[in-house]
């Protein structure tokens, strides 16, 4: 295990995606969140890693559990942690993205964490700041800090990832958590299969190294990991499926469906779950198959680790022209 | 008018009689008075080509001007202005300004701000339906007789079927063109760019490539019970040519035109985001890409438009999807255009043709050819000059180009309209 105080080499300026990343540096990251672990579960969390750092939440979208994750990463490596969230005026004015981020960049912060409803939208904003920016979930695109504590959840239960069979169930079409987890999943040599109605597949999704299902029943056969995705309350009412009952009798997680997995396959959920609709109550709350609090958990040593790979550099600040 | 002029020692290239060679052309008074390996001097004011090209005047049949309502992006002084330095000697309105083009006064308004400008010829399409809703005819006829040379609903496709029943019907009673952007627009809403691997890995809302040829099979069948005349613009897809290429071969009177970014770039311009590349219909894969050369090559698409879509910096520099759509085409259309015929895709005459005779003909302007008693509107051009293209060096108001520092050759030296030069490179600043 790397030792708390071994320098830790990240050779990325920005964490945008797990695209580009490679299995050195997941691995790397996962390694340094797995010290955070213990020390978060003691009385005496602070450390002083990040002392005289700034940290700026930067929120376009509302989120309470990703927001909140940052935060306590961020003060318990003993950051400055400053939340905006999109009730900020300035980005309620219209304030432009660019704008926003010009503005930010003056304060000389030593990282911004940004979600923004938009693909793209966070890789926009790092192209116009100095600082290092993370990536806390874009539009569609990447969501890439809870692929990482998926990882580790899953790394911690298991031991291991290579070789592991994954489903990811529902709506993958428009789940960053989705692409991230394909992405991170394939890199590092676990075999992952996505299983949804058509409605709710991307296109050309087999061409992203994964195996395509639309029956539960075949899709979950004998994975270790089940990994449901939530599906957005508006995509559920006879846009992308017909009706939720619909949508629960054929992709809701239950005990039948479940019994062709392995019998010691972990359930996960990036949360927050929509119960009777994605996944049944007594299967979310399973206490021996379901990891959905703890990778809430992990949720936080991971961000301790990005914050720290990112943000520990000296950054180069040009001077206020 | 102008003075009898001699243009001399120039390759002389004219795609309506697949002349090319040697010669010279004398105009008088604004118009050819002789095209002719070697003609009389008579007095002629002489201009030498130094060897270069001497083609028709780019016919550009799909540029946004901006004017009135948004002359902040571009006017028709400098859209005159980037036309004139691209070889383009007449250009065709959309619509879509604010007004919109659906009265006959502000069909007047575009020919007498083109005599104003005096640059490049602008003429204007009209609006279809008034306001660009979809849904009422405009007055088809006398805007016709106002000077529009077709009618079109723009950047936005004429969607319910009854309508566009009745705008070709009710279009053929004046022989009028009417001009689709051939798109679903229930299966493009929303979609920032053309669906596939590429989009879902940015996780960018797809467009399907079946909104072109759904919307262009259905519109078949409507040229097909009304006899109408029909043009498709901007073609971007293999199975949109191809629907095409089999109704022209069933002898129906459709034609279409194709803009550069369809047969220079592919959907892989975007790469992280970048919203240059962003244009409506969406770039495509590389095999669509490919169908388009080869339906210029075999002739299927008619015509090369620039569809120039200024667009501020505000608007481009926004999260993808919330970005504008647009690349600007006047001072790049050639270049690109000859890109076509220097990697050897389709015959130089084919090409100037689709920039110059071709849209001519569709549209019925007394332009795109060399020969005696044509109005003197030409372009002299290096054909192998290579340079690089610099957005900054636009005359344009707008900079959206993907195609900023791209290598190119050839470039328009001279422009002559009504036998005025009215771009000269050794003039430019």
């Amino acid at each position: 295990m790397t030792s708390l105080s071994a320098p830790f080499s990240f050779p990325h300026r920005h964490l945008l995606g797990i695209e580009g990343l490679s299995p050195d540096d997941i691995t790397g990251l996962l390694d340094r969140a797995e010290t955070y672990i213990e020390r978060n579960r003691q009385a005496d969390k602070k450390q002083s890693v990040l002392r005289g750092r700034t940290i700026i939440n930067l929120f376009f979208e509302s989120s309470t559990r990703t927001r909140t994750s940052f935060e306590l990463a961020g003060k318990r490596l003993g950051g400055d942690v400053i939340n905006m969230s999109e009730q900020w005026s300035s980005i309620r004015k219209g304030e432009t993205l660019i704008d926003t981020a010009v503005t930010l960049n003056a304060m000389h912060p030593d990282a911004l964490v940004v979600r923004h409803p938009e693909s793209g939208a966070v890789q926009l904003l790092s192209e116009k700041v100095d600082c290092a920016v993370i990536n806390a979930g874009d539009g569609m695109h990447e969501h890439p800090t809870q692929a990482l504590l998926d990882a580790l959840t899953i790394r911690l239960r298991k031991g291991r990832l290579q070789g592991l069979l994954v489903a990811i169930c529902g709506d993958v079409a428009h789940s960053r958590v989705a692409r991230s987890n394909i992405a991170l999943l394939n890199t590092m040599g676990a075999r992952v299969r996505v299983v949804a109605p058509r409605t709710l597949l991307p296109a050309a999704v087999e061409r992203f190294g994964v195996e395509v299902f639309t029956d539960m029943r075949q899709g979950l056969k004998d994975v270790d990991i089940v990994m449901m995705l939530r599906l957005q309350l508006e995509r559920m009412q006879g846009s992308y499926v017909p009706s939720l009952r619909e949508y629960f009798h054929f992709f809701g997680l239950d005990y039948e469906k479940l019994a062709v997995a392995k019998p010691d396959a972990l359930i996960m959920h990036p949360g927050p779950i929509n119960r009777g609709v994605e996944i049944d109550t007594e299967v979310a709350d399973d206490i021996d198959r379901s990891v959905i609090r703890q990778q809430v958990e992990m949720g936080v040593a991971v961000r301790m680790a990005v914050l720290e790979a990112l943000s520990q550099e000296p950054r180069n600040i040009a001077p206020a022209k | 008018m102008t003075a009898r002029t001699l243009f001399t020692n120039a390759r002389l290239l004219d795609p309506a009689s697949q002349l090319d060679r040697q010669g010279e052309v004398l105009v008088d008074d604004g118009k050819i008075v002789a095209v002719g390996a070697s003609l009389p001097r008579d007095g002629a004011e002489l201009v030498d080509c130094a060897g270069h090209c001497l083609a028709p005047g780019l016919v550009d049949m799909r540029v946004q001007l901006r004017e009135p309502g948004d002359e902040h992006q571009e006017t028709m002084a400098t859209g005159g202005k980037a036309a004139a330095a691209g070889g383009i000697t007449t250009m065709v309105a959309l619509p879509n300004t604010d007004p919109v083009i659906d009265e006959l006064a502000l069909v007047e308004f575009i020919a007498r701000r083109s005599r104003d400008v005096g640059l490049t010829r602008i003429r204007t399409y009209a609006a279809a339906t008034k306001g660009l809703r979809g849904k009422e005819l405009t007055e088809m006829g006398l805007l016709a007789g106002a000077g529009a040379l077709a009618f079109t609903d723009g950047v936005a496709a004429i969607a319910d079927a009854v309508v566009m029943r009745r705008a070709l019907s009710y279009a053929t009673n004046f022989d009028m063109l009417v001009i689709q952007h051939p798109e679903e627009p229930r299966l493009a809403e929303g979609g920032a760019m053309t669906s596939g691997e590429i989009a879902t890995r940015l996780g960018l809302p797809g467009i399907t490539p079946a909104a072109e040829v759904m919307m262009i099979e259905r519109d078949l069948r409507l040229v097909e019970i009304t006899g109408a005349r029909y043009h498709a613009a901007h073609l971007s897809t293999g199975d949109a040519i191809e629907a095409i290429r089999a109704a022209k071969k069933r002898g129906m009177n459709v034609t279409c035109d194709t803009a550069p970014h369809y047969f220079a770039l592919n959907e892989t311009a975007v790469g992280d985001y970048r919203s240059f590349a962003k244009v409506s219909p969406p770039l495509r894969a590389e095999d669509d890409r490919r169908a388009v050369v080869e339906g210029l090559r075999d002739g299927t698409i008619d015509a090369i438009a620039s569809d120039h879509a200024p667009q501020d910096q505000e608007s481009k520099r926004l999260p993808f999807a919330s970005a504008a759509s647009g690349i600007v085409g006047l001072e790049t259309l050639l270049p690109l255009a000859l890109e076509l015929y220097h990697n050897g895709s389709v015959p130089l005459l084919r090409v100037l043709g689709a920039l110059s005779q071709r849209p001519a003909e569709i549209l019925r302007l007394p332009a795109g050819k060399l020969e005696a008693g044509a109005q003197a509107d030409f372009a002299i051009f290096d054909l192998d000059q290579p340079w690089r293209i610099a957005v900054d060096a636009f005359r344009s108001k707008c900079r959206n180009s993907p195609f900023d520092g791209r290598p190119v050759q050839g470039r328009a030296l001279r422009t002559v309209v009504a036998g005025r030069v009215i771009f000269s490179a050794d003039a430019a600043a």
